[in-house]
């Protein structure tokens, strides 16, 4: 058994080696282990939201010398770990990197239900547990569970919300009638924002006129389109991850659903969203979205520069920000101390690339939760906590 | 008469999935599970042919298909052949092939990971409404389609009109009696594997026409191709293509006029019935 552990770590630290980056640096370098799907289904959402900022934010850090403790600069050395979308390989990782590589922090793992898997784990070997990629309704409930859980990031509901809002907005004022087609991919966050749609959608005034779920990898989404369009609707909504995403979109301009508002969850705020449908993605609406200021224009730009990967127009930016606060407690800690760094998190301000956050009661205070492409850029048009927001504007065609 | 359409176009992409399979399976007894690693492949070269030269995507049929051919009959040579001299029954040989391929699928997205990325990959090619009797349909889908009916009508043609290909099915029928005609079963079974490998991948070239995928998006493939080559019966190439129609139209007929949500339920409920009514399958032969 022992062997065969050894052989398993060997090999694991093998396939590990090349992504492994050694700083030279005089005092040792703090180590920072990233953990997420390198490979499975849900390694390309996390080759351009996870692992991307962490080696910006590296890259920049160590550029400028290194994070500032009391005994001087120390650059960050990221370790990174294949978790194969398998939760108990995720949960193995933090072991081991708590372990065996003995890392000085470990960061939040990519997506929800590994995130809240680890979290015992997590809290068993004192790590503070600082996550991004992690959405659910059962937040408050967890951080008081776990002291050193913190969301950069917020509710299920909060998303539903925002995209219900938004339509309820140009019903209100008269530019779309009130017939809604809603569909949602039969999975966990597909299923949990359908079900939190219903009743928002009702509340709101809209009738339903068609409202069926589909299977997660369909190769072809023309029926669906095609029964949402034989309903008639004024706005459609889909409740959808990335694969689908690409999927129903390219069915409705080929189709020509003409709707006035189309709006698809996640995967919108790719940029290979935009580049591939071009002048059909216009005033697309999706979940997540951005401020439009020179810094996020220079952030996007540097962060191709450095990782030659496009920003997505949703978590990116957040997790950038989210490093940024770490490195703030970090710096002023002056010490790897980790509950003291955790401790830092709470109620106090942080200058970040999103503007000023809070995390009061491990929670952040604002985001962005829907988005619209208007000429290239996926601008936010709603939200919570921020008040500067784009103008939503009709999907007039499909390009 | 839009869900017989949209059912054809829906089977039309199954069929690209799975006659590789079936060639590899069906005759060369080799079960591939690295198969939609290797449709992945062919759909990233015509992303990378694409995005390098704007031309059509097909033309990358034309250097996708002798390299997947080589690469599949040097993955026989080095990989599977060792294992068919060591095997002492069918049973035993598909036993190891799994276990080989399933490795080797690994292999594969690790390597497509590092030299494509894991992002998702797509790209709009012939992103356009076509009209037939009046109703509208993705013309990269009719391509596909297009494209696709032709593979099987030449492979089908081929397999019953040539000696080549009637020392295939030869060997698809009993191995050691096609061995005692003078057939080079070995030199058969490599041609077999790196033929359905080349086939796969030029489903991928089509597929990635319209399909967003990832480097590690390949087990989708294999299992879609698995059900229906089963399906169709193992050893005959019309069964596949007829168990691939039956379940394009039967997801659409269902995604239609039930519920999109219930496809894959359909599927397998197919798929169920055909397994307990025939077992060997459509078109299968019965073992003795």
């Amino acid at each position: 058994m022992r062997r065969r552990e050894f052989l398993k770590y060997s090999a694991v630290t093998a396939l590990a080696a090349p992504f492994v980056r050694v700083a030279k640096a005089d005092l040792p370098a703090i180590k920072v282990a990233v953990i997420g799907a390198k490979t499975g289904p849900l390694a390309p959402g996390a080759a351009v939201t996870h692992f991307p900022p962490y080696r910006l934010w590296a890259h920049e850090v160590n550029a400028g010398g290194g994070l500032k403790l009391k005994d001087g600069q120390h650059k960050v050395e990221l370790i990174e770990y294949d978790d194969r979308t398998q939760p108990p390989e995720a949960i193995k990782a933090v072991e081991r990197a708590a372990t065996v590589d003995k890392v000085d922090w470990i960061g939040g793992l990519y997506a929800t239900g590994f995130n809240l898997a680890a979290a015992p784990t997590f809290a068993r070997l004192g790590y503070p547990q600082l996550t991004q990629a992690c959405v659910t309704d059962q937040a408050p409930l967890i951080v008081k569970k776990y002291p050193g859980f913190f969301m950069f990031q917020a509710s299920t509901t909060s998303y539903a919300k925002g995209a219900i809002g938004v339509l309820k907005k140009l019903k209100d004022g008269g530019q779309i009638g009130n017939k809604v087609a809603a569909v949602n991919v039969a999975d966990d966050f597909g299923i949990e924002l359908a079900n939190k749609g219903r009743p928002l959608f009702k509340e709101a005034g809209f009738d339903i006129v068609y409202d069926k779920s589909y299977p997660l990898g369909a190769q072809d989404y023309t029926p669906v389109i095609n029964a949402a369009k034989a309903a008639n609707p004024d706005a459609f909504v889909a409740w959808s991850y990335p694969p689908d995403t690409f999927g129903l979109a390219d069915a409705a301009k080929i189709q020509g659903l003409n709707v006035k508002a189309y709006y698809c969850a996640v995967g919108c705020a790719f940029q290979g969203f935009a580049q591939k449908n071009g002048a059909a993605a216009e005033n697309i609406l999706g979940a997540g979205g951005i401020n439009d200021t020179p810094e996020i224009r220079a952030f996007y730009k540097r962060h191709k520069e450095v990782t030659n990967v496009d920003a997505d127009y949703w978590g990116s930016p957040f997790y950038y920000a989210m490093l940024q606060v770490l490195a703030q407690s970090i710096e002023a800690v002056g010490s790897l101390d980790r509950m003291a760094i955790a401790a830092h998190f709470r109620n106090r301000k942080f200058k970040t690339l999103i503007g000023e956050v809070e995390m009061p009661g491990q929670i952040l205070d604002k985001v962005y939760t829907v988005g619209q492409w208007q000429g290239g850029f996926f601008a936010a048009v709603a939200g919570q906590g921020f008040s500067d927001y784009a103008q939503v504007k009709l999907k007039t065609s499909w390009g | 008469m839009d869900i017989v359409i949209i059912g054809l176009l829906l089977g039309g992409t199954y069929a690209l999935m799975a006659m590789g399979l079936q060639l590899q399976y069906g005759v060369a007894r080799i079960m591939n599970l690295a198969n939609g690693e290797m449709l992945i492949a062919g759909a990233f070269g015509a992303f990378w042919f694409y995005l390098g030269t704007k031309a059509s995507p097909l033309l990358a049929l034309l250097f996708v298909i002798p390299l997947a051919f080589a690469l599949n009959w040097a993955i026989y040579r080095v990989l599977i052949l060792p294992l068919v001299r060591r095997a002492k029954s069918q049973g035993k040989l598909e036993v190891d092939s799994i276990l080989a391929t399933f490795g080797l699928s690994f292999i594969f997205i690790g390597i497509m990971v590092a030299v494509f990325g894991a992002q998702y990959t797509d790209y709009a090619y012939l992103s356009e409404p076509i009209f037939i009797f009046g109703e509208r349909y993705g013309l990269n889908r009719v391509v596909a389609f297009l494209a696709s009916a032709a593979l099987c009508t030449g492979l089908y043609v081929w397999l019953h009109k040539t000696r080549a290909g009637l020392a295939l099915r030869a060997v698809s029928v009993n191995p050691s009696a096609a061995g005692l005609v003078s057939i080079n079963v070995a030199r058969t079974s490599a041609f077999a594997f790196a033929l359905g490998g080349a086939v796969t991948a030029a489903g991928g070239v089509l597929l990635s026409m319209y399909l967003t995928f990832d480097a590690s998006y390949g087990v989708v493939f294999t299992l879609k191709a698995l059900i229906i080559v089963i399906l169709g019966g193992v050893g005959d190439i019309r069964g596949t293509i007829v168990a691939a129609f039956i379940l394009g139209l039967a997801e659409t007929a269902v995604a239609t006029l039930i519920d999109p949500g219930l496809t894959l339920a359909a599927a397998y409920i197919l798929f169920m019935i055909v397994l307990l009514v025939r077992p060997e399958g459509l078109f299968g032969r019965r073992t003795a």
